[in-house]
């Protein structure tokens, strides 16, 4: 499925990186853990977390992430969406929870 | 192919550029058409290093050998050292800063993570002076 789908069906802003919503979503990963997502996120995957510092972005970049959404209402900063923006890879947001985003995009993901 | 050899240079305490290094040798080497699985590993491997030197270190460097064979990095800083490298990797061991783990870094998974992704990985530290990491990856 791709990116600009989940968005619109899980409702979630779009941040940056426009570009990058016809990105395919083959699974989730949900972690704060940078050293988490690095050793163990796989590509094509949409990461849900509450870090919104640039760093996100390299993680997600160098692991060829499809998307990442930030949850409980977190935006990025100005050089986060930048950065996301460079590298085609975008960054969503919702109010929600982490369980329940996880939980909404685990339903749209495997019906 | 020659041998290459590529040099990068790491701000401690400078996150905002963490992941510069390992961005740039991600790029060589898909030009090189390494296999996508070790490309990920030499760059899971990268990055943790890179972010260690951020998180622990004054600054660094980290010298990159690419031959036809296989990826060499050394990742050199002037930093504090590890007194206890067998403690240090032992996955869940951290000496982070509650800032840096704040950002999601310092959860003890870095050189776990960096041994396990690379086909031969060495340590060497002087506490008060730094730590020298090598490792290597066989390209095929």
């Amino acid at each position: 499925m791709k990116v600009r789908e989940i968005a619109e069906k899980l409702e979630l802003t779009v941040y940056s990186g426009h570009s990058g919503l016809d990105n395919e979503v083959i699974g989730g990963y949900v972690s704060d853990l940078l050293s988490d997502v690095m050793g163990n996120a796989d590509e094509g995957q949409a990461w849900i977390t509450l870090q919104n510092h640039k760093n996100i972005m390299a993680v997600a970049s160098l692991k060829d992430l499809a998307a990442v959404i930030l949850v409980k209402g977190l935006k990025p900063d100005e050089a986060t969406m930048m950065h996301s923006n460079e590298e085609n890879l975008p960054i969503l947001g919702t109010d929600a929870e982490t369980f329940e985003t996880a939980g909404a995009l685990f339903k749209l993901l495997h019906p | 192919m020659g041998a290459m050899e590529f040099r990068y240079e790491v701000e401690g305490g400078n996150f905002s550029k963490a992941g510069h290094a390992s961005s740039a040798v991600k790029k060589i080497l898909k030009q090189l058409n390494v296999d996508a699985r070790i490309i990920k590993r030499v760059v899971v491997a990268l990055y943790e290093g890179e972010v260690n030197v951020v998180a622990h270190a004054h600054k660094g460097h980290i010298l990159v050998n690419i031959n036809e064979d296989e990826i060499g990095i050394s990742i050199i800083d002037q930093g504090p050292g590890i007194p206890d490298i067998d403690l240090a990797m032992q996955e869940g061991f951290s000496t982070a800063s509650a800032a840096v783990r704040e950002m999601g870094f310092g959860a003890g998974m870095g050189l776990p993570n960096m041994k396990k992704n690379t086909d031969n990985f060495e340590i060497e530290s002087q506490v008060g002076v730094g730590t020298t990491v090598r490792m290597t990856t066989r390209l095929s």
